[in-house]
């Protein structure tokens, strides 16, 4: 069993590959990448023979769904490639522009507050122990008037989290394994993912790389990156991203509106995700409840991760309107309500004292002077590739910047620009088959390191 | 809490409705859209126990706005965090606003540091690496991140009684059948009676085989600890079944008797077993957040796939990490300093419950647990424990927990914590004394 226990202790640290393929224990297969838009390259678990006759085995039969997943979440794969490109070239002054991670400071109105209440917490007047479930309910008012004022969400239909990934699953928990979903193509993978594991879909099947059971929302520049709802089966959940992971683009208040029109003729229910509200520089509309009649028909998740800068501190909230039912008339906040009193505990006091601050007047203005300055990154990104002759989509409402390579497998450009410029991109296909052809240039990086990296684009594709 | 739409708590005789469901005729003319209510959720008979304690606590408050209530109901820590743990943790979050310190993503695992911390201070001499330590959120969230990773193809066994996560977050992934009504059971679930009569252990032999098997000890709510021997015999069963052991030990700490802390103590466990903790009730991070689960690496499903892997799998898709803040604070508890800090904490609860025990046993009631965990188990015999709570709220103002909440064979029994303020533990105890003499 040694050669399963090193793959295992080498592939299961923070910096390395949690990316094991799960269906396959006997076959080995190359890690370099060559099959158009299939993202492949696996380090697979070996058991040899004799070691799989000795080692105790118990007689649990692993979740089926685990086994259907093709590979390991998409993020930890980037980083395990990254690592290894360092690991290959010490010298070699590599740049994340890969997974969205953000990198400037948190403003000091924010981690003073987080500071302070966990100096109260040494206090016998200031300790508090268990908070409740849905959030501190000062937090969950300032969310409600901050981003909902006007929309009709109040403070009670904020249920505060430790994260939007967090929430995903979750809702997908509350949702349960018979319903049927859509999402965007391309589309942040969570989505996906979470779906198998709860057991709504059927096996991928690789000749067109979906899972069975999930309809696949295309979204090209042909079609302005919002789908053809016409030729949209019905599905009971739609996951919508707007503004868009990973092409940057924000639907329009027409687009929305088609959107709910859409979920209230079929009687589904829309997982808008807003993630990345605060970049939207247009008059894209913020948060889906500014469509009239989205209450009945949508829930809302956001996070503080990319407004905040708190990927690491962990925050995030879902909106639930009181509006929104099942078929039987039960409400949906209410089935939310017990989830999130049996399989969650609340975020973390000490998150939450910080997100009070972001959500202050200071704070507010202190997050947009952050996403303004990922958002002046997401434009020179932009304008280096305008120049060099791409076609570049996004990057406009979202720090996220979406480069077309037509007829290049994506995995492909991802290494050539890996190899060549020690830049570490997000290849389109790891967020569907819609991707492929297309490299997700993150823009969360200190300045000089996005300068730096559209120096070398530029040396590279000049 | 979602006041604004009670719910009632269902006990065997019914003082309040049972969990509302919406009939067409409450709300005719409201949209609804075509995506059909979890069936799993419709199971759930009652709301989840502690979020109806809160209840009742503010209905109380309510009632009676004068009097000073004393929650020995829902375990919550009270005492403050020790100073090198809250400044960590302050320093730590200043940090975050500084250009060198600043730090996004963490691995979503954990900290490498707080992971060998981990598992250098409880599982010393045990072989568990920081590899095989997953730090979590705490340990409610991780029991149903363990459930998603098993499915809803498993069948489970559980103490009883018990903390009722486990049983909540099984019929919710949908592995069990509905609710018997006579006795609050849920189908398809094997219940491991705990009387006193058998040690608070159960009697194996007449346990049917179940996929997975979830023990906590030190026992919340009964407060026993398992022996030695105890764990032997559930180990052995576990392996002669081919199951897999999901272990709590969050109250580990509180074992004043030398039973074991760990189930990996037991020589085969890490075959078979899976361990869940938290730093809720070693370091009074309730509100916090911060716990770990140990997924050994030989642990293996029947065809040879690790566990962990598909753990590490749900680790990284349904969850982020747990704050970087906490794991700062985390890892203060853990150092030397620290860990003698928040031991004293411990010590206090401790404390608590010797009074607590004293207390019952001057009234002439039987009360169990108190030596090896912060709660305990005082029996009314021929009682129904939810009238026993209402008679102690109404009558000296002190929530406790009423007995079938943890199952039915919790049903003349009460919980009382024994985490409070020193002074709360002993005006508690009075009043006890003014009722039950």
């Amino acid at each position: 069993m040694s050669a399963i226990h090193q793959n295992v202790s080498t592939s299961l640290s923070a910096s390395t590959s949690t990316f094991l393929s799960h269906n396959n224990l006997k076959s080995l297969r190359p890690s370099h990448v060559s099959v158009a838009g299939r993202m492949s390259a696996v380090v697979k678990c070996v058991a040899t023979p004799s070691a799989e006759k000795t080692a105790y085995k118990t007689d649990v039969a692993r979740n089926e769904n685990l086994a259907k997943l093709q590979a390991g979440y998409l993020f930890p794969e980037i980083a395990r490639r990254r690592n290894a490109h360092i690991a290959k070239n010490p010298d070699a002054k590599v740049i994340s522009l890969g997974i969205g991670d953000t990198t400037e400071p948190i403003p000091e109105v924010i981690t003073s507050a987080m500071s302070k209440r966990s100096e109260v917490l040494s206090t016998v007047s200031g300790y508090s122990g268990y908070g409740a479930e849905q959030g501190e309910q000062k937090l969950r008012a300032a969310i409600a008037s901050t981003y909902y004022a006007g929309l009709g969400i109040e403070e009670n239909d904020i249920f505060v989290s430790d994260g939007a990934k967090s929430d995903i699953s979750r809702l997908q928990v509350l949702f349960g394994s018979n319903v049927t979903m859509a999402v965007q193509d391309p589309s942040y993978p969570a989505y996906v993912d979470s779906s198998v594991i709860l057991g709504q879909t059927g096996l991928f099947q690789t000749d067109v790389e979906k899972y069975a059971n999930i309809e696949y929302m295309r979204c090209t520049p042909e079609n302005g990156f919002f789908p053809d709802l016409s030729t949209v089966r019905r599905t009971d959940i739609i996951f919508f991203c707007s503004p868009n992971n990973p092409t940057g683009s924000a639907a329009s208040r027409e687009q929305l509106t088609k959107l709910v029109q859409f979920a209230k003729e079929n009687g589904s229910i829309i997982v808008y995700d807003s993630a990345y509200a605060m970049y939207v520089s247009d008059d894209s509309p913020r948060s889906i409840f500014e469509i009239p009649g989205a209450r009945e028909v949508a829930l809302e998740v956001s996070s503080f991760s990319k407004y905040a800068g708190f990927t690491g501190v962990r925050l995030g909230w879902t909106a639930i309107p009181k509006e929104l039912h099942y078929s039987d008339g039960f409400p949906v906040a209410k089935d939310f309500n017990r989830i999130v009193c049996t399989c969650f505990n609340g975020a973390s006091n000490i998150a939450q004292a910080g997100g009070l601050a972001c959500v202050s007047p200071e704070g507010i203005k202190a997050m947009h002077e952050v996403v303004g300055f990922y958002k002046e990154n997401t434009a020179i990104i932009v304008d280096t590739f305008n120049s060099l002759g791409f076609k570049v989509y996004g990057g406009k409402n979202a720090p996220y910047v979406w480069v077309h390579f037509p007829g290049r497998s994506s995995w492909d450009v991802f290494s050539e620009i890996l190899e060549k410029t020690h830049v570490v991109t997000t290849p389109g296909s790891g967020f569907g088959p819609g991707g492929e052809g297309f490299v997700r240039v993150s823009a969360f990086g200190h300045r000089e390191n996005v300068l730096e990296a559209c120096r070398r684009f530029k040396e590279l594709y000049k | 809490m979602y006041t604004s739409l009670a719910f009632s708590f269902m006990p065997y005789k019914t003082i309040l409705s049972p969990r509302a469901s919406i009939t067409t005729q409450d709300n005719k003319n409201v949209y609804r859209t075509k995506v059909s209510r979890n069936p799993t959720m419709e199971k759930l008979q009652y709301n989840y126990l502690f979020p109806e304690i809160s209840e009742r606590e503010a209905q109380h408050a309510k009632k009676y706005p004068n009097a000073k209530i004393i929650s020995l109901g829902i375990g919550d820590t009270t005492e403050p965090l020790p100073d090198v743990v809250a400044s960590s943790m302050a320093n730590y979050a200043y940090s975050l606003s500084t250009r060198t310190g600043y730090r996004g993503y963490g691995a979503e695992q954990g900290s490498k540091d707080l992971r060998k911390a981990i598992a250098e201070t409880f599982y010393k001499d045990m072989g568990i690496q920081g590899a095989e330590v997953f730090v979590s959120d705490g340990a409610q969230c991780d029991i149903s991140r363990l459930q998603m990773l098993f499915g809803s193809n498993m069948s489970i066994a559980v103490q009883d009684p018990i903390f009722p996560a486990y049983i909540d977050s099984s019929v919710i992934i949908g592995q069990t059948g509905d609710v018997e009504q006579g006795s609050g059971r849920y189908q398809n679930i094997e219940y491991m009676r705990c009387d006193p009569h058998h040690n608070f252990f159960p009697d194996l032999s007449k346990t049917a085989r179940t996929d997975i098997i979830f023990f906590c000890s030190p026992n919340n709510p009964t407060g026993h600890a398992a022996s030695w021997e105890q764990l032997e015999q559930l180990v052995k069963l576990a392996q002669e079944n081919g199951s897999i052991i999901v272990y709590d030990s969050a109250y580990a700490v509180y074992i004043t008797d030398g039973s074991p802390r760990s189930i990996y103590e037991i020589p085969g466990a890490k075959k078979v077993a899976i361990e869940v903790s938290s730093f809720s009730k070693i370091a009074g991070f309730t509100g916090v957040r911060l716990g770990w689960t140990v997924v050994p690496k030989e642990l293996l499903y029947s065809n040879g796939f690790p566990v962990i892997n598909d753990f590490n799998r749900i680790i990284c898709t349904c969850f982020n990490g747990a704050s970087r803040i906490a794991q700062a604070g985390g890892l203060a508890s853990l150092s030397s300093e620290g860990f003698k800090s928040v031991m004293s904490l411990v010590d206090y609860y401790k404390s608590n419950a010797e009074i607590l025990l004293e207390t019952f046993e001057s009234l002439g009631l039987k009360a169990y647990g108190g030596v090896n965990a912060p709660y305990l188990w005082v029996h009314f015999p021929g009682s129904n424990s939810w009238d026993v709570f209402n008679e102690i709220l109404e009558k000296t103002h002190i929530i406790t927990v009423p007995g079938s909440g943890f199952g039915p064979a919790g049903k003349e029994y009460i919980r009382v914590t024994a985490f409070g303020h020193r002074e709360n533990i002993l005006e508690a105890s009075d009043r006890l004394r003014s009722l039950l003499l």
